[in-house]
């Protein structure tokens, strides 16, 4: 079960054409791949597309109505070479992941794909996860384009122009037997928008029929003496064909055209922004009515030689606005402008940053200094930030001690499986006396690497985070080496690039495999070995069962992984075993954002119904507490937090629980594991008691009473109540 | 042509929250407000990781519905994805250091912005992880959101929302709508909550709080507060005073402290129960009047802890330090005297942790914590993990020895307690295991550990009254070194090492002109970390590696 349910949305897909889209940037993108007839979808979920992934499997009785077939790719290599269908099958297939990431894994199955060529229309929707909110290396996904030669194309952030894009996608595919490359922006894929419909088409010919009538052509399989004509087809036939295609079809867009003698070339993508410094500056409006000429983008890779020429003729000098680095569109506008003999002067990242996102602020810098060398005229405007930092008008003149602002990254959630089994890992060190190196992995786990835990030095990948510590294995050190996977990665390459590889090379590493029943990091999809009943998947395959198969001799799976001390004593167990070859160590327990979906409204059903229910919620004694913050060192959850004393002697804040406890027992397990100290409790608050817990409550009342008496009445010697 | 510059612009709204506090809910619903009164409306976040509470912007554009002129360039308005720096109309943050973080980033301008800012605090991991006191001063956040809002309204959404039964999210809508900031009627705001049909009542309730609190002038930072001296700020510079005025639990415990000030001096006999009658006489006779409130809490707190007679013992031996009290001083030495001799003489041993477990005050407060309705039954289990040292430290003296040397009682209890005992104390099994345990108070004085700690106050003391009447500076700071010894096991062992090495390196510091400053951040680089590592460069730093060694 994904965090986020489409259920209701995905009803829009049936819209009829006509009607206005109104939505989502993903639900749209859906929506255009219907009305495209594509025939078969895949992909690999991951920001910013992870919620594409939960619409498709949402809305599978669409698809299915349609004949359209999906897969949950087991990764984005799986998922690129599902493409191999339209290589010689009329048929429009689409595939989405995170890039660069899912790129650089599906990379191989790209460059066979692109190598030979496709029949049907071929479309990778990449969700660019670069710039602030981005979880990743900041690398580019226009690489992968030129290396392996696919068009990509850069919709401007709207939704009409992303639903366009999508179909005219496929139509550039076909015309020139070609992959292409859908680039979604971090902040365009929950864009919301609308857009007019079509209708839905069903695919002219569907997989079945492709099954069922197998065709091949010999000249598309890479192989020589294929492989070497391919490069000869992509140089003479299909990038004619694409320039061709995208000239004809106006793809990219000439605004404002013989307004000045200067110009700026923008990539689609970062055209709002362009557009909102322009604002600023005074020479645009909110209409995108400019007095400097623009030509946006939406086609980045190729780039179209006569259009560029086109758009210069006739201007002194070209600000390229272009996102993230290195700067191949420059690189290539130079060489298109030099062979030319043009003379503009093309600006770039000469008056813009090197790297980072493009935001408002960045563009509106560089755009006023390309506007104030060129045509001071139209610059009318002077936006705040402009103004030095020095002068008090400026956004950025300090108002706030930089030091009282603290940084806030992400971290595991209130009642979170994976803390216990940091906090486990880190007791375990304490008792064997010796720090570890620890290879982390992809996931909610790589949060370990801050406080409080502060496990882990390296992550090199999703799903390699058994691979990363293969070279420090030896068989002379006092100690092993820890690694950490999630049942995620483990799923998408671990199984193999890890597990398999620690067996293989004997292998003396402890890897920990956190299984919290989904893909949790990017949504909480279902993976092989998810608990969850699927009706669309086969799942319940354990992890044990796959590494014991693989070779693994020493395995052991803790099904609850809050019971931090027996945790503890495994890992001790594990780090110290004389037995050879890696040591696997699977903990258990369901994603807490999970759990809490599904149970929340069963407990509310309960009470509502007249059932027994019982609220179990942590606290800490301020009385016992001595504010150490022992507790939060070895936690770190953000419902275990701080507050002022309330002893009038003492002065440091005490722990404290916070209402959104959810009672996992992370705080009682680490008080007992950790012998912290004696101030935490857990209360358990009844609903609708039964006769039974009534008759017990009248007694125990009556004893406590008894006995309470004499120590209040003492303590009434020498207290007062409370100050009137 | 009509531009940006000339007034046509978009509204712009920047949301920031922590992951999982709503704000996605909250834009969505702006969306909804601006669409159905004919807006355009866009709405960006960033999804991901970055949601899993972490600082997170939500971003909001509203442009009306207008058609574009003849041979516009776009039928629709061209909206950005980013808050621009100078150029947010309306900012709202979640939380107090979130407003921080927007006025950094530049986005709540004093020339453009409606900063609208809930002004709890939801601390941040460093904060937390101080062994003292790592949290930032509320007032320094609130004095820049007023200095950087065009209008700053803030208040405390959260607790409004949490009255409701609600979440943040509606309780700043209700303040969005109350700001006036936004050209739609409040019934506008409200059918958006309805519409999107989950917990509606509770979201209108929330929404309504926020909506007067809205209409409300911001509350004011407290002005700078004079140097309290004695109250020790943590590591961090930036606490200078640990006045949190927009903490309604501390404020009203501060109001309760003022009202016991004045009682102290106008009717002290009112503070003590009657058997402690003498010792406030005492107090009121012997001792200088602003020290006198903290010694009718230590006197009150020795006598539950002990008896009457440890209460003699206490005041004997803050009386010892008052003698060096100097005029003008707000009797600080007597007042850190006062608080820090009784802290220590009242150390939690499992007889004190047992006797506080059980008294009726303390579940009442768990069962408000929890929100137990008048008469619904709760359970409370404690989580113990009695060591065998802290049970030999409990008994005589001599038994105590034995029971810490024997080697099969230590095997046994560390069985029984490897992982941990829970005790419930609400039942009678449980209670009664606390109570007798209480019970052993009369035998507290002939323990291993009492012996230990008597000795360890008197030498402590000895240092006080030794550098007292040279430097007066320097013997408050000494005094107040008794922080650093918290927390029950390894902690309290770290804190009883920090503690010997501060009152080393005392010696080596006394004489010098900065000799008190000197101490007083030592004792911060004790609370600094857990493993001691900044106290000993610093210690090594301050004095070379002399007093390193002779910890």
């Amino acid at each position: 079960m994904a965090e986020r349910s489409f259920a209701h949305e995905v009803q829009k897909l049936r819209m009829e054409g006509g009607s206005t889209f109104s939505g989502e940037g993903i639900l749209a993108v859906t929506k255009a791949l219907l009305q495209s007839g594509v025939a078969y979808v895949g992909g690999y979920q991951g920001a910013p597309i992870s919620h594409l992934m939960d619409v498709l499997g949402d809305a599978h009785e669409i698809l299915e109505g349609l004949g359209v077939y999906f897969e949950n790719s087991a990764s984005e290599a799986t998922a690129a070479a599902m493409l191999a269908a339209s290589v010689n099958y009329p048929l429009r297939g689409a595939i989405t992941f995170k890039s660069t990431v899912g790129t650089n894994v599906a990379s191989d199955a790209l460059a066979n794909l692109a190598s030979g060529g496709v029949r049907g229309g071929a479309l990778i929707i990449v969700g660019e996860d670069y710039g602030e909110g981005s979880s990743i290396m900041q690398e580019r996904s226009h690489a992968f384009a030129m290396k392996s030669q696919m068009w990509l194309l850069d919709p401007r952030p709207n939704i009409e122009a992303i639903v366009r894009s999508v179909e005219a996608g496929f139509e550039l595919s076909e015309a020139s037997n070609t992959p292409v490359m859908l680039q979604l922006r971090l902040r365009s894929c929950h864009l919301h928008g609308s857009f007019t419909a079509k209708d839905n088409v069903r695919p002219p010919m569907t997989v079945k029929d492709a099954v069922e009538n197998p065709s091949r052509q010999l000249d598309r399989i890479v192989l020589p003496p294929a492989s070497f004509l391919h490069e000869k087809e992509k140089i003479r036939d299909r990038w004619p064909a694409a320039v061709e295609y995208i000239t004809s079809r106006g793809l990219n867009e000439v605004l404002g055209a013989g307004t000045a003698d200067v110009g700026i070339i923008v990539q689609g993508g970062v055209y709002n922004t362009l557009n909102r410094a322009m604002e600023l500056l005074g020479c645009s409006d909110v209409f995108g009515n400019t007095q400097v000429p623009v030509y946006v983008m939406n086609v980045t890779y190729p780039v179209v030689d006569a259009e560029i020429l086109d758009f210069c003729a006739g201007k002194r000098a070209v600000l390229l606005v272009e996102e993230g680095q290195p700067d191949y569109i420059e690189q290539n506008l130079n060489a298109i402008l030099r062979r030319a003999g043009s003379p503009v002067a093309l600006h770039g990242k000469d008056l813009l940053p090197t790297g980072g996102e493009y935001t408002a602020a960045a563009l509106t810098k560089g755009v006023h200094a390309f506007l104030s060398k060129y045509r001071p005229d139209v610059v009318e405007g002077q936006p705040t930030l402009l103004l030095p930092e020095s002068d008090p008008r400026s956004p950025f003149a300090t108002r706030v001690d930089a030091a009282a602002v603290r940084t806030r990254p992400p971290g595991l959630c209130t009642g979170c499986p994976e803390r216990p089994i940091f906090s486990a890992l880190k007791l375990a060190e304490k008792e064997t006396g010796k720090k570890h190196h620890v290879s982390a992995d992809i996931g909610c786990h790589l949060f370990a690497i801050n406080e409080p835990f502060n496990l882990g030095a390296t992550t090199m990948g999703y799903g390699l985070g058994s691979a990363g510590a293969a070279a420090l294995s030896s068989k002379d050190a006092d100690r092993r080496t820890i690694a950490v996977m999630g049942d995620g990665g483990f799923w998408h390459n671990g199984l193999t690039s890890g597990v398999g590889n620690a067996v293989f090379n004997k292998s003396d590493q402890l890897l920990l495999v956190v299984d919290n029943a989904y893909s949790a990091a990017t949504g909480g999809q279902d993976v092989l070995s998810s608990k969850a009943d699927n009706v669309l998947r086969s799942t319940r395959h354990p992890i044990e069962k796959a590494v014991r198969g693989i070779g693994v001799t020493w395995a052991k799976t803790v099904s609850d992984t809050y019971q931090i001390g027996r945790l503890r004593d495994l890992f001790v167990k594990a780090l110290t075993t004389k037995e050879p070859g890696p040591k696997v160590i699977i903990a258990q327990s369901e994603c807490m954002l999970n759990k809490q979906r599904r149970d929340k409204p069963a407990r509310n059903k309960a009470l509502k119904e007249g059932k027994r229910v019982v609220k179990e919620r942590f606290g800490v004694d301020a009385d016992t507490c001595t504010g150490d913050h022992a507790c939060i060192r070895v936690s770190g959850c953000p419902s275990l937090s701080i507050k002022p004393n309330p002893d009038p002697m003492r002065t440091d804040p005490v722990a404290t629980v916070l209402d959104s406890c959810v009672g996992c027992g992370v705080c009682g397990a680490n008080a007992h594991a950790a012998s912290l100290c004696p101030s935490f409790y857990r209360s358990d608050l009844v609903f609708n008691p039964s006769w039974r817990d009534k008759l017990l409550a009248r007694v125990r009342k009556g004893w406590i009473g008894l006995l309470s008496s004499g120590v209040e009445r003492r303590a009434a010697r020498y207290e007062i109540a409370e100050v009137a | 042509m009509s531009t940006w510059t000339t007034g046509k612009r978009p509204i712009t709204i920047a949301i920031l929250a922590m992951g999982g506090e709503g704000g996605g809910v909250l834009a969505d619903w702006i969306v909804a407000v601006g669409e159905e009164a004919g807006y355009y409306a866009q709405s960006t976040s960033v999804a991901g990781v970055a949601q899993r509470t972490g600082a997170t912007v939500y971003y909001v554009e509203l442009y009306p519905g207008e058609e574009p002129g003849p041979g516009s360039v776009r039928h629709e308005p061209v909206m950005s994805l980013f808050p621009t720096p100078g150029e947010v109309d309306i900012v709202i943050a979640s939380e107090l250091m979130e407003a921080g973080r927007a006025i950094q980033r530049g986005f709540a301008t004093p020339d453009r912005t409606t900063l609208i800012a809930s002004t709890n605090r939801v601390y941040s991991m460093d904060e937390k992880l101080a062994l003292g006191d790592g949290r930032i001063d509320s007032n320094a956040l609130l004095e820049a959101a007023h200095r950087a809002a065009r209008k700053l309204i803030a208040a405390d959404f959260m607790q409004l929302a949490l009255e409701a039964g609600s979440v943040i999210s509606a309780s700043l809508f209700g303040a969005l709508a109350g700001s006036g900031q936004l050209p739609f009627a409040r019934e506008a705001f409200e059918d958006a909550i309805r519409a999107s049909g989950k917990g509606v009542d509770a979201s209108l309730r929330a929404f309504a709080a926020g909506f007067n609190a809205a209409q409300q002038p911001a509350p004011r930072p407290t002005p700078a507060p004079v140097a309290t001296p004695g109250v020790g700020g943590g590591p961090v510079p930036v606490t200078i005073s640990r006045r949190r005025p927009v903490d309604p639990a501390e404020e009203a415990a501060e109001a309760v402290e003022r009202r016991r000030q004045e009682l102290a001096v106008s009717d002290p006999a009112s503070l003590v129960g009657p058997r402690l009658q003498p010792h406030a006489s005492r107090i009121t006779a012997e001792f200088p009047v602003p020290a006198r409130s903290m010694l009718l809490h230590g006197a009150v707190r020795t006598a539950v802890y002990q008896g009457p007679a440890y209460t003699d013992r206490y005041l004997d031996r803050v009386a010892r330090v008052a003698v060096h009290e100097r005029e003008g001083s707000d009797a600080r030495l007597t007042t850190e005297a006062a608080r820090h001799v009784a802290l220590w003489m009242c150390y939690q041993d499992t007889i004190q942790v047992a006797q506080q477990k059980i008294r009726r005050r303390r579940l009442d407060g768990v069962r408000a914590e929890a929100k137990a309705a008048p008469g619904q039954l709760m359970n409370v289990r404690e989580y113990l993990h009695p060591q065998v040292e802290e049970i030999a430290d409990t008994l005589p003296t001599r038994l105590g020895r034995w029971v810490a040397g024997s080697a099969w009682f230590g095997k046994l209890v560390g069985r029984l307690t490897r992982n941990g005992i829970v005790v419930n104390t609400t039942g009678a099994i449980g209670y009664t295991l606390l109570w007798a345990m209480a019970m052993f108070r009369p035998l507290r004085p002939r323990s291993l550990r009492f012996g230990r700690e008597q000795e360890a106050i008197e030498a402590w003391l000895e240092k006080v009254t030794a550098v007292a009447p040279a430097d007066y500076d320097l013997a408050c700071e000494i005094l107040e070194c008794q922080r650093v010894l918290k927390g029950y096991g390894e902690t309290h062992h770290h804190g009883q090492e920090s503690f010997g090495l501060l009152m080393a390196a005392v010696d080596g510091l006394v004489g010098r002109p900065d000799a008190g400053a000197t101490l007083a951040s030592l004792r911060a680089a004790a609370l600094a970390d857990e493993d001691g590592s900044a106290l000993r460069s610093d210690l090594a730093r301050v004095a070379g590696p002399v007093l390193v060694e002779a910890g």
